[in-house]
């Protein structure tokens, strides 16, 4: 076998073999896929092998968004078959280098196309374009004596032939439409090539069969042999985004509708964050509201802030649809457990957009779960279309007191149940608030999950301590008005980092032994008094050395 | 490639369960294949069992229930389940089945929690409960085996008597690369442990038979129904583990993506890849 085939295209697939909500299996040169159709119509040519313990994804289950494997349930998004989720451990988000392997894919003449690299355009099928698709015809033959016998047949028919294996052939046909009754031609074309099928696979018989072929399954990266994987980005920009749409969903909130010209978005997970760096040099976090499988594009909210020092405003009056901006990709500091019986999200304001993002994940799921919006009015209620997709989960609770807030709350939470989660996203005071009150009512500091907008804490810069890296044997002097993040940074060590105020956790980072100055509002309090992880970007030592785990 | 040179003296010299005494005395002469060779088991004339391939005899014991024999020289006896001799237990052949897969994707399979959700849904495992917690492994030195423990998984029906779930308390051993030992704990008596092992027997690296032994505190289930949710359990298992690719079990780290919840099965090939065996297996690169 010529290796440039793996450069053509073939067809592996009749456009009506990919029906709704269907995995169907296909083989090239002898690589299965798994090939599916998301209910956004996107076509997915993906390595048929879930890269965790290598069943067959086609045996999984297309839920119309995702790929989910049948043995660990591992879920696989749209587009990207990057991975969304691993049940076994619901509290981690999935390193995003776990990626299945994605073939090129087109839809064209009533068949589905792909080449392991193939490029380019699709072979010119001339007055053909249009045809009839025959029924497929499989045969075992090697292709290239399948298509030395088909010279000659009907030259109304353009025939091409997909190379299973070495000894394995599907015959594609498409028949130049004609005034002939169609199920007549298809019925006509279908006996006449069972009958050479019978006359090819006989003559393939008398001769030596010839070795199957053997596909090369690339290896998974380095990192993910063992877990926890390291992160070697800092915060940068990792691609360019054009808005594609720009619409007010609320008083003072627009909708951006971002979409990558000319590749793949990466795989976003529901809670995850991307940094926008703005014209103006300044860099905002914003949470992706998408749902599950929407993955050719990204949508964030944003809420006009009274005191805003150039960010949302900027993005309010300046930004247009057409104007290009630089992003990072997703990174996921707020993950949804979805082993939770009932999930509680409490959302306050423009902290509603995260939570939009879990609440369509479970939605999708069938997983139970309570949406309580507070919101000042209802003009001012963003994503009000989503919310009522949950009927009667969501309740919004419309221009309430804090102390009705506080009772409300109260009331919401007035039920600790060991197998529920609670997902709170706001303004500070709400936040606080909630937290005091799950605490108050006997919920455990690990089944309450918040995020931070922003840290409004006055940042101590004060005194100066060592850093000790226990990985790579360095020891560095953090002086006063520096952070530790910097001190890092201007060592060459790529730790990544996004809002850099103490909120979002993206420079988490281990510590072996020292007393921390916890400054952030990412960790919990039970996690602050384990004293084992920092924020580099804002936290300090009370300790004159600190002993990292880098 | 010959048959014999893929067969590593590890493999070669351990004993194998190649059929269940029920099952002779059904079936007067049982043939099947161990390690690429046809082989017959059969009782002899003085009521004694007897196996042997084509060309000579093999060495045969008698075991929990089953004919152990080996196609070359073991070193040791047969591994020991010490729960098997207890008077009061009910000892059951619960299947011989057929798997179109090597032994070791068989074994890593009979240690995965992870599964239960999915595939014996409702039974061992529901959603949302599918979170593998923590647990411990070690390879004993002195017994040559993996031991899993405190190995906990919420179960639906922990207890045939009970309606609600409950976390259900399991222990793992691996005494031989083809055998593993489960330990759960009992509905009738929470200090005392059921016993659930599977005994396989290679016929090909890709073609394994998988001899089901249990060893009960039951009092109430009859033999039948014992058999029949063992078979169930092992009917949803086999479908997956014949849809794995390959089929040998891949040794190179980077050929799949461990997580925490795989603890046992990292352990599991390490310590295949420490033996040198390379029966049923995809050894790593040098």
């Amino acid at each position: 076998m010529t290796p440039n085939l793996h450069s053509h295209w073939f067809p592996i697939a009749s456009s009506t073999d990919l029906v709704p909500r269907h995995v169907y299996q296909a083989q090239l040169l002898g690589r299965e896929f798994a090939v599916w159709r998301a209910d956004d119509g996107y076509v997915n040519v993906w390595e048929n092998r879930c890269l965790h313990r290598g069943v067959r994804l086609s045996i999984g289950i297309n839920d119309g968004r995702e790929l989910k494997c049948q043995y660990h349930g591992w879920r696989y998004a749209n587009r990207t078959a990057g991975c969304t989720y691993i049940p076994a451990h619901p509290a981690d988000a999935p390193a995003r280098t776990i990626c299945n392997n994605t073939y090129p894919a087109r839809e064209a003449h009533g068949l589905i196309w792909t080449g392991e690299h193939a490029s380019g355009s699709l072979p010119d099928l001339g007055c053909f374009a249009d045809g009839i698709v025959l029924r497929p015809i499989p045969l075992n033959a090697p292709a290239e004596m399948v298509s030395e016998s088909l010279e000659g047949y009907d030259s109304d028919v353009f025939f091409l032939v997909q190379p299973c294996d070495s000894n394995r052939s599907i015959i594609r046909g498409l028949a130049k439409p004609s005034k002939r009754d169609r199920l007549d031609l298809l019925r006509y074309h279908n006996f006449a090539l069972q009958e050479l099928r019978d006359h090819i696979e006989g003559q393939a018989a008398s001769q030596d069969t010839p070795e199957p072929l053997v596909p090369i399954i690339s290896q998974v990266a380095a990192e993910l042999v063992d877990l926890p994987v390291l992160h070697t980005i800092g915060r940068q920009a990792d691609f360019t985004v054009t808005i594609t749409n720009k619409e007010t969903v609320a008083e003072d909130v627009v909708r951006l509708r971002l979409e990558s010209l000319t590749s793949v978005l990466p795989t976003f997970q529901p809670g995850a964050h991307i940094d926008l760096h703005l014209q103006n040099g300044l860099v905002r976090q914003y949470s992706l509201t998408n749902g599950p499988g929407e993955t050719d594009h990204y949508t964030i909210g944003v809420k006009r802030e009274i005191e805003s020092r150039g960010g949302s405003a900027t993005i309010h009056d300046h930004l247009r649809v057409g104007d290009n901006l630089a992003i990072s990709a997703p990174r996921n500091n707020f993950p949804l457990r979805r082993d939770a019986v009932r999930t509680i999200f409490i959302a306050g304001g423009i902290g509603v957009t995260p939570l939009i993002s879990m609440a369509q994940a479970l939605n999708v799921q069938g997983l139970d779960f309570a949406f309580h919006y507070f919101v000042q009015s209802e003009t001012r209620a963003a994503f009000s279309q989503e919310l009522h997709a949950f009927n009667e989960a969501t309740t919004f609770h419309i221009n309430l007191s804090p102390h009705a807030t506080s009772e409300e709350l109260t009331h919401i939470l007035s039920d600790p149940n060991p197998t529920y989660h609670i997902y709170v996203c706001g303004p500070i005071p709400m936040l606080d608030a909630t937290r005091k009150i799950a605490k108050k009512q006997g919920w455990d500091d690990e089944q309450v999950h918040f995020e931070y907008f922003k840290n409004t804490n006055k940042i101590n810069t004060e005194g100066s301590f060592e850093i000790d890296l226990a990985r790579s044997a360095c020891t560095f002097t953090v002086s006063e008005g520096q952070s530790i993040l910097e001190v890092l940074r201007s060592n060459g060590i790529n730790m990544p980092s996004s809002c850099e105020t103490g909120a979002c956790g993206t420079c988490r980072c281990g510590v072996i032994a020292g007393e921390i100055d916890h400054q952030d509002v990412y960790l919990t309090d039970s996690e602050k008094a384990k004293g084992n992880t920092i924020m580099t970007c804002v936290s300090r030592s009370r300790s004159d050395r600190l002993i990292l785990d880098i | 490639m010959t048959v014999i040179d893929s067969i590593d003296p590890v493999v070669r010299d351990l004993w194998y369960a190649v059929a269940a005494l029920d099952d002779l005395d059904l079936i007067d002469v049982q043939e099947s294949v161990l390690l690429d060779t046809p082989i017959n088991v059969c009782h002899d004339t003085s009521g004694g069992v007897q196996c042997r391939t084509e060309l000579r005899p093999l060495p045969v014991c008698e075991r929990y229930g089953y004919v152990w024999t080996s196609l070359g020289s073991p070193q040791t006896d047969v591994f020991s389940i010490p729960e098997y001799v207890e008077p009061d237990r009910r000892n059951i052949h619960a299947a011989t089945i057929g798997v179109h897969t090597s032994a070791p994707r068989t074994i890593e399979n009979f240690l995965d929690m992870g599964h239960f959700p999915y595939v014996h849904t409702g039974i061992l495992g529901a959603e949302p409960h599918t979170e593998v917690r923590d647990y411990n492994v070690e390879v004993s030195v002195e017994r040559d085996e993996i031991v899993a423990t405190n190995c906990l998984f919420w179960q639906p029906m922990a207890a045939a008597a009970s309606s609600s779930g409950a976390d259900v308390d399991y222990i793992y051993r691996v005494p031989h690369p083809y055998c593993a030992i489960l330990y759960k704990s009992s509905p009738i008596d929470d200090k005392r442990l059921d016993v659930i092992a599977v005994f396989l027997q290679p016929e090909t690296q890709e073609q394994v038979r998988a001899h089901m032994m249990l060893s009960l505190l039951d009092e109430a289930s009859t033999d039948h129904q014992i058999r029949l949710f063992q078979q169930t359990i092992f009917g949803q298992d086999k479908p997956i583990l014949e849809n794995q690719f390959p089929k040998r079990l891949p040794l190179d780290p980077r050929a799949e993506t461990p997580i925490r919840a795989d603890k046992s099965a990292i352990a599991y090939r390490r310590w295949l890849s420490d033996k040198g065996i390379t029966y049923g297996v995809i050894p790593a690169a040098a």
